[in-house]
């Protein structure tokens, strides 16, 4: 079985969100990228089956779209234990735009199991999986808990907004994935950071796309109203306040 | 050309959100001049089906298949296709929640229609079609234009006011026609959480974090939620040792929720916690520390001990129950 996962080039979840030219474009300026979070964990998973399946799984595979800036994200993943990776050169536009070019650049390589996450923690797309999924004419199965494999077989588990279902699919497949599936993300050893340098990072070049969607400008929430405290040694007045005041109760 | 929504329903009715989700269809069509028609799949009650018409849809498709009785993303996007198709549809409206993220992708692709998901508000322009959603976790918003015919939306929960009207729907049963690719994921078993408030669906939810210091200390947590009808939520950490389950987690990496009122009992606020609660309407935190970054997003605060001041807040809502 091969497993390709899909990786977002995000900015640190703890970076402070600025933006420049009269509030159009995202000030990169001093921000530290890193693997999306889900994308981490889907790695983290992946390795883990292919460790413990007895050789169910031959190879690991990590794709970005994007410049040549996010190689170190990629070479990254390679140093936590992916066996190579592809990147498609150019600029992501939105997510059909992505999704079709992953879709374009993987179609012929016999995927089994393709996992994205369920979102970017930049734009909060929610797509990519499923647009994928839907051009390679394949099953996708969203907000995955935990994957589990046994020779040719796949067993998910999926979460609903009230319980939680098991789920067995046909290959190949899109996981789009979410908490659980692995519970802390692997970190790259010295050997692997040693290792990723000598794996392969194939640059593939970008086909005809459309982008559906255009990002025109940003804005910040506004600043909150500062906090009415309350009396500790009057619980009483807050259920009041939350009565009368906010009447949310 | 009407405006198309997909009505989720959960058990045989209609959630709450699908409500929401009529409600603001039925501004942007009256914006467009034109029409709501809701779509439900699966098995809904006969009484229950129309209501979607009290919120403003004039039309109400039906589709019922015995396979359709849980979500199969392939089959339902390619009906929610197909029935966008035959109604013309040129806007296509869904939740953003956990079917709405499985489904639009997909039907997005089918149609080549541009998808915005987590918009907070009605289209600010129509020509170019302009939405707001959250960029960032919740840390930002951004402006986007829809280029493509038809344009798909999924709203972010509790972002708009559920609005009753008078209004007589039609309803008509829909026949899809499908393929055997669109049941290749088979569901072999479910497990519900029953006789609890949904977290996403709630409208108050009291949480807790480290603070609590312990899953034995979780019985206050739970007897306010139940005085107030209210879900129960937790910080990572919680859930990490186990104190609480899984589907509790609130935050950047566990779901994000927008209820009425956010009661924060011993948590201490970390950006990656706030990016889940902080389109909540009011925030309530509870922490001994006067430091803790939550009071900085909260609305109301008390400076103590949880283990203290849990036990009043139960009386103080035990009373006022008592006196309404
Ligand atoms: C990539 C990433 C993603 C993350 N995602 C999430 C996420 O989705 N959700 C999440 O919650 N966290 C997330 N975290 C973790 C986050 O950074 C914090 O560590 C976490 O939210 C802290 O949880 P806490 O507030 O319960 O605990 P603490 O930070 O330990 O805070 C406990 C608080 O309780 C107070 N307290 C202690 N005793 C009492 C008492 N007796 N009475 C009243 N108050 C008391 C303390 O003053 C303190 O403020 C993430 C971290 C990373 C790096
Ligand atoms: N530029 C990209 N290259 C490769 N995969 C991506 C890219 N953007 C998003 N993804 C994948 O799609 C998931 C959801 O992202 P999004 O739809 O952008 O919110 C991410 O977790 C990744 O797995």
């Amino acid at each position: 079985m091969k497993i390709l996962i899909c990786i977002s080039n995000v900015p640190d979840t703890t970076t402070k969100i600025r933006f420049v030219n009269d509030n159009t474009a995202f000030d990169t300026n001093g921000v530290q990228w890193i693997i999306n979070p889900w994308d981490e964990l889907a790695l983290t998973r992946a390795l883990e089956l292919k460790e413990t399946t007895g050789g169910a799984i031959e190879k690991v595979t990590v794709i970005n779209v994007g410049t040549k800036d996010t190689e170190p994200t990629l070479r990254k993943a390679l140093a936590i234990g992916a066996d190579d990776a592809i990147r498609v050169n150019t600029e992501p536009k939105d997510a059909f735009f992505v999704a079709y070019h992953i879709s374009e650049a993987v179609k012929n390589e016999g995927y089994d199991m393709i996992i994205a996450g369920i979102d970017s923690s930049d734009y909060n797309g929610a797509a990519v999986g499923g647009m994928l999924a839907e051009f390679l004419g394949v099953p996708s199965v969203s907000s995955v808990s935990s994957i589990d494999v046994e020779g040719d077989n796949v067993s998910l588990k999926r979460e609903i907004d009230g319980g939680s279902e098991v789920i067995g699919t046909q290959l190949p497949f899109v996981a789009i994935i979410q908490k659980g599936v692995a519970i802390e993300p692997r970190i790259p050893s010295m050997r692997g950071i040693m290792m990723a340098r000598k794996k392969p990072l194939n640059v593939v070049e970008p086909v005809e796309a459309d982008a559906l969607t255009e990002f025109v400008s940003y804005e910040l929430p506004q600043a909150k109203a500062a906090c009415k405290m309350v009396d500790p040694e009057n619980v009483k007045e807050l259920i009041n306040l939350l009565h009368t005041e906010a009447k949310v109760i | 050309m009407p405006v198309l929504v997909y009505t989720e329903n959960w058990d045989g009715k209609f959630k709450k959100l699908s409500f929401e989700l009529v409600s603001y269809a039925s501004e942007i069509a009256k914006m467009m001049g034109t029409s709501v028609t809701a779509l439900s799949i699966g098995n809904v009650e006969q009484n229950e089906l129309k209501k979607p018409g009290s919120y403003g849809a004039s039309k109400i498709i039906e589709v019922k298949d015995d396979r359709l009785n849980h979500l199969i993303n392939s089959a339902y996007s390619s009906i929610i296709s197909q029935v966008a198709e035959s109604e013309g549809a040129n806007v296509i409206v869904f939740s953003n929640n956990f079917t709405g993220k499985a489904l639009s992708p997909r039907v997005s692709v089918k149609l080549k229609a541009g998808l915005v998901s987590g918009v907070t508000a009605l289209p600010s322009n129509l020509d170019p079609f302009t939405v707001q959603k959250k960029v960032f976790t919740g840390k930002a918003f951004a402006n986007v234009v829809i280029k493509s015919d038809i344009k798909i939306l999924t709203l972010s929960q509790n972002s708009f006011e559920i609005i009753e009207t008078e209004n007589n729907a039609t309803i008509e049963a829909f026949t899809p026609e499908f393929t055997d690719n669109d049941f290749r994921t088979e569901v072999k078993d479910v497990t519900k959480v029953t006789g609890k408030v949904l977290l996403t669906d709630a409208e108050i939810v009291v949480s807790g974090g480290r603070g609590m210091k312990g899953p034995e200390n979780w019985k206050p947590i739970e007897e306010l939620a139940e005085l107030l009808v209210a879900a129960t939520a937790c910080s990572r950490p919680v859930s990490d040792e186990g104190w609480r389950p899984h589907e509790e987690h609130t935050g950047q990496t566990g779901k994000i929720i927008a209820p009425n009122l956010y009661i924060a009992c011993g948590i201490s606020g970390a950006i990656q916690h706030l990016a889940g609660v902080s389109s909540s309407k009011f925030i309530v935190a509870i922490n001994k520390d006067n430091d803790a970054p939550i009071f900085e997003a909260a609305d109301y605060g008390i400076i103590g001990d949880v283990n203290k001041v849990l036990p009043e807040i139960i009386e103080a809502v035990k009373e006022l129950k008592a006196e309404s």
